[in-house]
C-alpha cells in the first residue's frame, strides 16, 4: 500500500505548476506546509491574547484593593474604577482557560505540526484531502474570530468556566455571561469541534494509506506516532462533546430539561423539571479528559524527537515509547470519572476510576525514564529546542506527581476545586505542553520559515519562561493545600484567605515577568522570519525524512520521486558509522560498517552480503590495529 | 483517464477511508447520546420512554433495509459498467430514503398526539426527539451524497472517481441503515 505512492516526475511536474495567485497560496492554500504555517501563527495569535488575559485577572488577584486606571482606559465598563468586576474576572478565566486548552493547545499544537510533520516525515506528497484540510484551519479560523466576538457584545463573553457546567450555563438569565456570549461560546465550539474532526480524519488517514515505500509503521518517527495516537483520541472523543452541546442547545433555547430541575430564579421557579446537571458532567469529561492527552501527546512526541537527536543518542525504547502512548491513549478513555469524585458518584465506582487514573502514571512513568535515560550520557548540544524539552520533562514529572495526589479519591475530595488542582494541570498539561509546542517551533523553524531563529534569544526567553513558570504554579500547591478554592474573585472577602494575599501578589509578579518573556519569542520569531540567517538543509544534523526536502517549499515536497526509507529515525552515533547520524533513506549497502544483524530483519541475502563484507574488511582492519 | 497516476489512486484510497472513519466519529456521537439515556434514565423511577414506540418506525425500518439493498445494486451495476441499472438504483435508493424521511417526520407527529412532546419534563421522551433527529440529519447527508452520486454520472465523470463516489456513498448510506437499526433496537429495549 505505501509502495503505490510513487509518483513519476514527469507527471508531477504538470501539477506542481498551477497558477498560484496571491489568494491560493497564503490564504486559501491547500499546501499542508502553508496551513500548518497558518494553524502556528493563529494559535501563537490566540496565545498572546488568553496569556494577556490571564494577567489581567493575575492584576485582580494580586492586588485586589488597588485601582489601575489603565484597566479602564481598555475596558471601559468592565473596569470601572480601574478595578476589573466580578462579572468580567469569570469571563477572564473562562476565555483563558477554552482558549490556551483548544485554540492554543489543541489547533495550535496538533493543527501546526501534524499538518507540517506528517506528510513530511513520511514521504508524502500531502494529506489525504488538502481541501478537508483547508476546511479544518477556516472553521478553525471561524471559531477563534467568533469566540473574539464575544468580547465586544453588552453582556460579556462567556463566564461559567471552561467546562461550563450546567445549570449556569443552561440558563441566559443566570449570570451576565450566560446570555449571547455564552451561545457564542457554544457556536464556536462546534466549529472548533468540526475543525479538529476534520483534521484528525485527515491525519490518521494519511498516516494509514499514504507512507512512502520502506516507512512501515515501526519505522515512524515518535513524532507521528503521537499525532496518530493524538488524532484516534480526538476522533473517539470530539463527537462526546457535540452530543454534550446539542442538548445543552436544546435546555438553553428550546426549552428542554436535559440538564435543568427545580430551578429558582430570583424568585420565580423554572419550569425545568427532571434533568440531571451530573449528565452534564459525564458527557463532557467523556471528552474533557482524552482532551488533555490530545494537548499532552503531540508535545511528548514532539520532544522524543527533539530529545534524540540532540542527545545524538538513539531514543532509549522506542516500542516502550510507542507502547506507553497506546496505553495512554487506551485509559484517557476510562478515567473521566476522577474530575466527578465530589458529585456524589458510588464510592465503588469512585474506586474503580482511582485505579484507572492510577494506572496511568505506568506509562508516563515509561516514558519520563526514556527520556532521562536517552539524555543519559548523551553528547547532548543544548539548542533552545533541547531546553524546551528538558523543561517539558521537568514539568511533567513534578506536574504528574501531584497528579498521583489527586487521583486518589480519598485526597481529592479535600483537594477538589482548590488552587492545588490548578497547579497540578497547569504544570502538567499547560506549561509542559505549551513548552513541548515552543520547543517543535524551535526545532522546525527552519523547514517552516527556511531561515534559523535567535538562539540566545531563544535562551532568554526559556530561562525567563520556565522560572517563571515555576514561580507562578507551584506556590499554588500550598494555597490549595490550605483550603483556598480557585475561580474565586477577591482574597480579602475571606478571614482565611487574607494570609495568601503576599503569595498572590509574589505569583502576579512572576507571571507579568514570564508574560513579558514571551516578548522575545515573539520578536524572535516573526523578526528571524525576514532577517534570520539563511537555513542549511539539515540544520540539527537529524535522521528524518523532512530534512531531506529543499530548503524552499515546493507543492509535493519532493522534486522528482519521494525517497525510499531504509531504516529507523534514531541511528544517531552508531558504532562504526563515520558521522554520528544516518538519514532514515540511506540504505543498508551505504553503511556496511555499522550495520548491526537485527538490521536485516530477517533478509537472509542481505545477511549474507554483509557477512561476506566483514570477512573481507576485517583481516586488513585486524592488521591496521596490530 | 490515463492521466490518472498511481498517486491519485492512492489518494481515493486514503480518501475513502476518511469516510470511514467520518463513520466512527458518527457512530461515536450516537454512543454518547445512547449512553446519556442510560446514564439519565437510571438516575429515577419517573423517568424512562413509558410509551408503545409508533408503528411507523416499524415501517421506515422496513424501508431503510430495502434502500441497502438497492444502495449495494447500484454499487454493483457500477462495478458492472452497466450505468443505465446505476442510475435507476441511485434514484430509488433516493426515494427511499425520502420516504423514510417522511416516516420518521410522522412518527413525531404520532409522538405528539400521544402528548409526548420535545419539551418535557421526563427527558428520556425528549431522547426520541434528540436520537430520530440526529439520524435524520445524517440521512440528509447521505441523500445529499447520492445526489452527487448521481449528477457525477450525469456528468460522466471518469469511472475510477464514479466508482469512488459510488463506494463512499454506500459505506455512508449502509452505515445510516445500521445506525438506525441500532438505535431502534435500542429503544425497544428501553421502551
Amino acid at each position: 500500500m505505501a509502495s503505490t505512492a510513487i509518483h513519476d516526475s514527469a507527471a508531477h511536474h504538470d501539477h506542481g505548476h498551477h497558477h498560484e495567485t496571491f489568494l491560493t497560496k497564503y490564504i486559501f492554500s491547500q499546501d499542508h506546509k502553508m496551513i500548518a504555517k497558518q494553524f502556528l501563527i493563529t494559535g501563537i495569535v490566540m496565545g498572546v491574547i488568553a496569556m494577556i488575559l490571564s494577567v489581567l485577572f493575575r492584576l485582580q488577584l494580586g492586588w485586589p484593593d488597588k485601582s489601575f486606571p489603565i484597566l479602564e482606559t481598555f475596558l471601559g465598563k468592565w473596569a470601572e474604577g480601574g478595578r476589573i468586576k466580578p462579572d468580567f474576572y469569570l469571563a477572564l478565566v473562562t476565555i483563558h482557560g477554552t482558549m490556551m486548552v483548544f485554540f492554543v493547545l489543541t489547533a495550535g499544537l496538533s493543527g501546526t505540526f501534524s499538518n507540517l510533520l506528517i506528510p513530511l516525515q513520511l514521504g508524502a506528497r500531502d494529506m489525504a484531502s488538502p481541501f478537508i484540510n483547508m476546511l479544518s484551519y477556516w472553521f478553525f479560523f471561524l471559531a477563534c474570530v467568533i469566540m473574539m466576538g464575544s468580547f465586544f457584545v453588552e453582556s460579556g463573553p462567556a463566564s461559567a468556566g471552561w467546562t461550563i457546567y450546567p445549570p449556569l450555563s443552561a440558563l441566559p438569565k443566570a449570570i451576565a455571561g450566560s446570555g449571547l456570549g455564552m451561545t457564542l461560546w457554544l457556536v464556536s465550539m462546534t466549529l472548533f469541534v468540526a475543525s479538529s474532526l476534520m483534521g484528525a480524519l485527515n491525519y490518521i488517514s494519511t498516516v494509514l494509506n499514504m507512507r512512502t515505500k520502506g516507512m512501515d509503521l515501526w519505522r515512524m518517527p515518535l513524532t507521528i506516532w503521537a499525532f496518530f495516537l493524538t488524532a484516534i483520541v480526538g476522533v473517539l472523543s470530539f463527537p462526546v462533546l457535540v452530543s454534550a452541546v446539542v442538548l445543552l442547545i436544546f435546555d438553553r433555547s428550546f426549552g428542554t430539561s436535559f440538564y435543568l430541575s427545580d430551578i429558582v430564579v430570583q424568585g420565580q421557579v423554572l419550569p425545568n423539571q427532571g434533568g440531571s446537571p451530573i449528565l452534564w458532567e459525564h458527557l463532557f469529561w467523556f471528552l474533557g479528559h482524552p482532551e488533555v492527552y490530545i494537548v499532552l501527546m503531540p508535545a511528548l512526541g514532539i520532544t522524543s524527537e527533539v530529545i534524540a537527536t540532540n542527545s545524538r543518542k538513539p531514543i532509549f525504547g522506542y516500542h516502550a515509547m510507542v507502547y506507553s502512548l497506546i496505553g495512554i491513549t487506551v485509559l484517557s478513555f476510562i478515567v473521566w470519572g476522577h474530575h466527578m469524585f465530589v458529585t456524589g458518584m458510588n464510592p465503588f465506582l469512585g474506586g474503580v476510576f482511582m485505579i484507572t487514573t492510577l494506572i496511568i502514571a505506568v506509562p508516563s512513568a515509561v516514558k519520563t525514564f526514556n527520556y532521562l535515560a536517552t539524555l543519559w550520557r548523551g553528547n547532548i548540544r543544548f539548542t533552545p529546542a533541547m531546553m524546551f524539552a528538558i523543561g517539558l520533562v521537568s514539568f511533567f514529572i513534578s506536574g504528574g506527581l501531584t497528579g498521583i495526589f489527586l487521583g486518589n479519591a480519598a485526597l481529592d475530595i479535600n483537594l477538589h476545586d482548590t488552587y492545588f488542582v490548578v497547579a497540578h494541570f497547569h504544570l502538567v498539561m499547560g506549561s509542559a505542553s505549551i513548552f513541548g509546542m515552543l520547543c517543535g517551533v524551535y526545532h522546525w523553524y527552519p523547514k517552516m520559515f527556511g531561515r534559523m531563529m535567535d538562539e540566545k534569544l531563544g535562551y532568554l526567553h526559556f530561562w525567563l519562561t520556565f522560572i517563571g513558570a515555576y514561580l507562578v504554579f507551584f506556590p499554588m500547591h500550598f494555597m490549595g493545600l490550605d483550603g483556598v478554592p480557585r475561580r474565586y474573585y477577591a482574597f480579602t472577602e475571606f478571614e482565611f484567605m487574607k494570609e495568601w494575599l503576599s503569595v498572590n501578589a509574589f505569583i502576579s509578579w512572576a507571571a507579568i515577568i514570564a508574560a513579558l518573556a514571551q516578548v522575545a519569542f515573539l520578536w524572535n520569531f516573526f523578526y528571524s522570519m525576514f532577517y534570520g540567517k539563511k537555513a542549511p538543509q539539515n540544520p540539527w544534523e537529524s535522521n528524518t525524512m523532512e530534512w531531506t526536502t529543499p530548503v524552499e517549499h515546493l507543492h509535493g515536497n519532493w522534486p522528482g520521486e519521494i525517497p525510499t526509507v531504509y531504516r529507523w529515525p534514531y541511528d544517531y552515533s552508531k558504532p562504526g558509522h563515520d558521522k554520528d547520524f544516518i538519514p532514515q533513506t540511506t540504505p543498508l549497502s551505504q553503511t556496511m560498517s555499522s550495520n548491526l544483524p537485527h538490521d536485516f530483519e530477517g533478509n537472509v541475502e542481505a545477511e549474507k552480503i554483509q557477512a561476506q563484507w566483514k570477512s573481507e574488511v576485517k583481516p586488513s582492519a585486524a592488521k591496521k590495529k596490530a | 483517464m490515463a492521466n490518472f497516476t498511481e498517486q491519485d489512486k492512492a489518494n481515493l484510497k486514503a480518501k475513502k477511508f476518511l469516510v470511514w472513519l467520518f463513520v466512527i466519529s458518527s457512530f461515536m456521537l450516537f454512543a454518547a447520546l445512547t449512553s446519556g439515556f442510560i446514564v439519565y434514565t437510571a438516575g429515577s423511577v419517573e423517568r424512562g420512554i413509558k410509551i408503545s414506540l409508533p408503528q411507523s418506525f416499524m415501517y421506515s425500518t422496513a424501508v431503510i433495509v430495502l434502500s441497502s439493498i438497492s444502495m449495494h445494486l447500484a454499487y454493483l451495476s457500477a462495478k458492472r459498467l452497466q450505468f443505465a441499472k446505476q442510475q435507476g438504483y441511485l434514484l430509488l435508493t433516493m426515494a427511499l430514503g425520502i420516504v423514510f424521511f417522511f416516516l420518521q417526520l410522522s412518527s413525531w407527529t404520532y409522538l405528539t398526539q400521544q402528548g409526548v412532546y420535545f419539551v418535557n419534563p421526563n427527558a428520556s421522551q425528549s431522547f426520541l426527539y434528540v436520537f430520530t433527529g440526529a439520524h435524520l440529519l445524517h440521512v440528509f447527508a447521505g441523500l445529499m451524497m447520492l445526489l452527487n452520486a448521481w449528477i457525477g454520472k450525469l456528468k460522466n465523470i471518469p469511472q475510477v472517481n464514479n466508482l469512488f463516489r459510488l463506494e463512499s456513498t454506500s459505506i455512508f448510506w449502509h452505515f445510516i441503515d445500521i445506525l438506525w437499526i441500532y438505535l431502534y433496537v435500542f429503544l425497544l429495549l428501553n421502551q
